[in-house]
């Protein structure tokens, strides 16, 4: 980590910045690089706090059992393995499913304040353990200790707080109808987010008085685990929550299983589409948390500064791997050789290495499969022309790393514009006037996220009335709350978790 | 008194009217199929009433087409705009109430007590939903409390273009709750009418003609649902469809098929004539199930 030297890697076409000028403006800023400097010590965070098991099982009916082939959990951080979990098959989807629903009489019966309390021993108890949690999340899945312990768990235990102060209010949340839960939940989540996509899946579900099949991320199914345990010393009553892990083969039993009412999914807009089918023509609700290709816009009015630290934390935030990210930076021409100097010299105070490490920025990539797709994706950008810009940083020997990636001169049409990469990788583009900067982020068939930078008020509004995408960051980015509703437009997904609007997914209004 | 000549009052018996050509709305004009296809409309007798043109896939294309284009103007419009445009429509449906109560007695065979209530429930809804449309916003959305220094707020806008395939056998009633909810919402909308009643979409087609929806805001076609339901929910520029009474095997098509672009899929279950005349068949819910939801994060500070 000793070189933070920005490489530029140029590809057959000349580059057409003037390359002297920026070079000299990078040698007086590089004084202000702390990196160049010196080294930084290691500040580990100590994994004392938790102790990781040789295994992890399903939980059912408010029993860990086992049942399935073996699976190996890894650390991204050294490509070993830490753990394992049985796969799930039918029989053991079944069995959860079955005991989700005969929780449910009971469950949905409980006066709403007793469920209220319950949630909210929850969210207590996740405080509590949140420093032990942090690390495990870490370990499992390979983002940085200082975003778990300050974004992953928080937020995890503010969304059970949150829908805690729901249960008993659900006839004050919808005006002239009268709600009623709907059943066992089926919940599949990714491996990004691991335990908040839980909580995000499991608190507004009991809130509303439904039981619970999760099926955890195969590669990251460790604070789930602890989660359930979590559930059974909270007073969630045995059935009410269940967890059961495997791969996609699992989760396809499970959101086809005809014992369930409800289907909520976060993760890849392919598998979204496949589970669409499953449902089609059935009474099962379906909400679908997809992909993203967001849109970061920058004006020429914004604060530069800002906004280069808006279009760090937007791709640079767990990796890239969010499917919210500002994975497309816009920036207006008239300032886009400004920005870009000033988000290469930032680049290159990013720290890349050691999850454990608290002084780390970012961390491992999730796993070997997910490094091949992005570095796959990183040499289409390459072959369709787009130029790259990539941190020059020593990658541990061990680990499923990758270094931040920039990208200019893309085209609308280039692959790294259009899909979705799930990794530290911006690719970036140019616009002229607002309609083009309209035009350009609308293009793709998502519609999550989107950010514009401008302090003129009356623009960032215009902006954010125009850009299709269920959640608009003016002026800021990758921010996230329990009352703060998410989730997207097109092919990115529908119906929204958080706040009031989280509700709807698991109610039955009349 | 089968033909569709109407206000026949005061003319020599043995004048011939002059028959009106029932077409497609499409982009806010009126069209013939391009197929050159028609449909037959006999009247409850079973004696020939009028041929309609029979929408194809190519109409259904194009309707989509305009639909689209229209989406951006109709949806920017202000809410209160759009909600005068829709009481205007349940101005225009009442200047023809004469017209609807004709058709619905000799298509359907409703007596005319029956004919003049139905006309009025329709009236009453399209009304009732134009009220909604500077209104749903706020029940349907709101100010977040979120925990940081940022404002942050919850808005309903509409999903996009929306196909929306009215009940069959169900009248003009069937029509209009099939197509208010998502136009109240601001979508640009497609509303299929079953090929058992098409004079009566058709006609429902000239009421919006002249109450000032722009062009291609809402596209009638009559047609055989079940013939477009596929090419609907294929449609990569389609965002949502509601489908209304199909039935299992339809509604497993339209999920299936609509998964090629993740369209929304609103599904209402199937009701008798009576049913879809009650005010169970009015929600702002229904509104709600075609708009998608955006929130807008900004800091807040100096």
């Amino acid at each position: 980590m000793s070189d933070f030297e920005v490489k530029e890697i140029t590809p057959a076409a000349p580059t057409s910045v003037d390359g002297d000028a920026r070079a000299a403006r990078r040698r007086e800023a590089r004084t202000l690089l702390f990196g160049d400097l010196w080294e930084y010590a290691p500040a580990p965070e100590s994994t004392a706090v938790v102790k990781v098991r040789e295994r992890y099982e399903h939980f059912i009916g408010g029993r860990f059992v086992g049942g399935g082939e073996p699976m190996a959990v890894h650390n991204p951080a050294t490509a070993e393995q830490i753990s394992e979990i049985p796969a799930a098959g039918p029989d053991v989807v079944d069995r959860a499913v079955n005991a989700a629903r005969a929780a449910f009489g009971p469950w949905s019966a409980r006066p709403a304040s007793e469920r209220a309390k319950v949630l909210y021993h929850i969210g207590r108890m996740l405080q509590e353990r949140a420093r032990e949690l942090a690390v495990l999340e870490t370990l499992d899945n390979g983002k940085p200790i200082a975003e778990t312990r300050d974004v992953d768990l928080p937020l995890a235990a503010a969304h059970f707080l949150y829908y805690a102060g729901w249960a008993d209010k659900l006839d004050y949340a919808f005006p002239g109808v009268s709600p009623s839960p709907l059943g066992v939940a089926a919940q599949v989540i990714p491996w990004n987010f691991p335990l908040l996509m839980a909580a995000w899946k499991i608190a507004p579900a009991l809130a509303c008085g439904n039981t619970v099949v999760l099926k955890p991320a195969e590669t990251t199914p460790l604070s789930a685990s602890v989660l359930a345990e979590i559930c059974a010393e909270a007073g969630v009553p045995d059935g009410v929550v269940n967890i059961v892990h495997g791969d996609g083969d699992t989760g396809r039993a499970l959101v086809s299983h005809p014992g369930i009412d409800k289907v909520a999914f976060t993760g890849s807009t392919e598998v979204g589409r496949q589970i669409q089918r499953t449902l089609a023509g059935t009474d099962v609700r379906l909400t679908l948390e997809l992909g993203g290709k967001g849109a970061n816009i920058v004006f020429e009015d914004a604060a530069l500064d800002q906004a280069v630290e808006g279009i760090v934390n937007g791709i640079w935030f767990n990796q890239g791997q969010v499917c919210c990210a500002g994975s497309r930076l816009l920036v207006q021409e008239s300032v886009a050789e400004t920005v870009l100097d000033k988000l290469r010299d930032r680049l290159a105070t990013l720290r890349v290495g050691d999850p454990l490490d608290k002084n780390t920025d970012v961390g491992a990539i999730n796993s070997a499969a997910q490094l091949e797709r992005i570095a796959d994706y990183v040499r289409i950008g390459q072959a369709e022309g787009a130029q790259m810009h990539q941190l020059a940083c020593d990658l541990p020997d061990k680990g499923w790393f990758f270094a931040p990636t920039i990208f200019t001169h893309v085209a609308q049409s280039h692959r790294i514009a259009q899909e979705e990469i799930f990794g530290p990788v911006l690719a970036v583009q140019t616009f002229r006037t607002p309609d083009e900067a309209v035009e350009l982020a609308n293009n793709t068939p998502y519609g999550l996220s989107a950010g514009v930078w401008s302090d003129k008020g009356s623009k960032v509004f215009e902006m954010t009335r125009r850009l299709r995408a269920g959640i608009v960051w003016g002026n800021t980015f990758n921010q996230f709350d329990p009352a703060s509703p998410f989730g997207g437009y097109k092919e990115s997904g529908f119906g929204r978790e958080g706040g009031r609007h989280g509700l709807l997914p698991y109610l039955r209004l009349r | 008194m089968s033909t569709n000549h109407n206000g026949s009052a005061g003319q020599s018996s043995d004048r011939e009217p002059v028959r009106k050509t029932y077409k497609l709305y499409v982009g806010g004009a009126f069209v013939r199929s391009e197929s050159g296809y028609a449909l037959r409309q006999n009247d409850v007798n079973g004696a020939f009433f009028a041929n309609c043109a029979k929408a194809s896939r190519k109409d259904l294309r194009d309707a989509i087409g305009a639909a689209r284009t229209a989406f951006g103007g109709w949806s920017t419009r202000s809410a209160f705009n759009r909600s005068q445009i829709l009481f205007r429509l349940a101005e225009m449906i009442e200047g023809r109430r004469a017209t609807f109560v004709e058709l619905l007695g000799s298509l359907c065979g409703r007596d005319r007590a029956a004919a003049e209530r139905e006309v009025s429930t329709v009236i009453d809804r399209v009304f009732w939903y134009a009220g909604w449309c500077d209104k749903f916003t706020q029940i349907l959305g709101g100010v977040n409390p979120i925990a940081s220094p940022y404002n942050n707020f919850t808005v309903a806008e509409p999903t996009g273009v929306v196909v929306l395939l009215a009940p069959r056998s169900a009248g003009l009633i069937g029509l209009v709750t099939a197509l208010l909810p998502a136009l109240a919402a601001g979508n640009a909308c497609v509303l299929v009418a079953d090929d058992d009643l098409p004079v009566i979409a058709l006609e429902l087609g000239e009421a919006l003609a002249t109450s000032d929806v722009p062009a291609g805001a809402v596209n009638v076609l009559s047609g055989t649902t079940s013939e477009l339901l596929p090419h609907a929910a294929d449609h990569m520029d389609v965002n949502a469809i509601g489908s209304f009474g199909r039935g299992a095997d339809d509604e497993r098509e339209l999920g299936q098929r609509a998964a090629s672009n993740i369209k929304r899929v609103a599904v209402f279950a199937a009701r008798s004539h009576d049913e879809w005349c009650d005010a169970s068949a009015q929600s702002p819910y229904f509104v709600e199930r075609f708009v998608e939801w955006k929130t807008s994060w900004h800091p807040v500070g100096v």
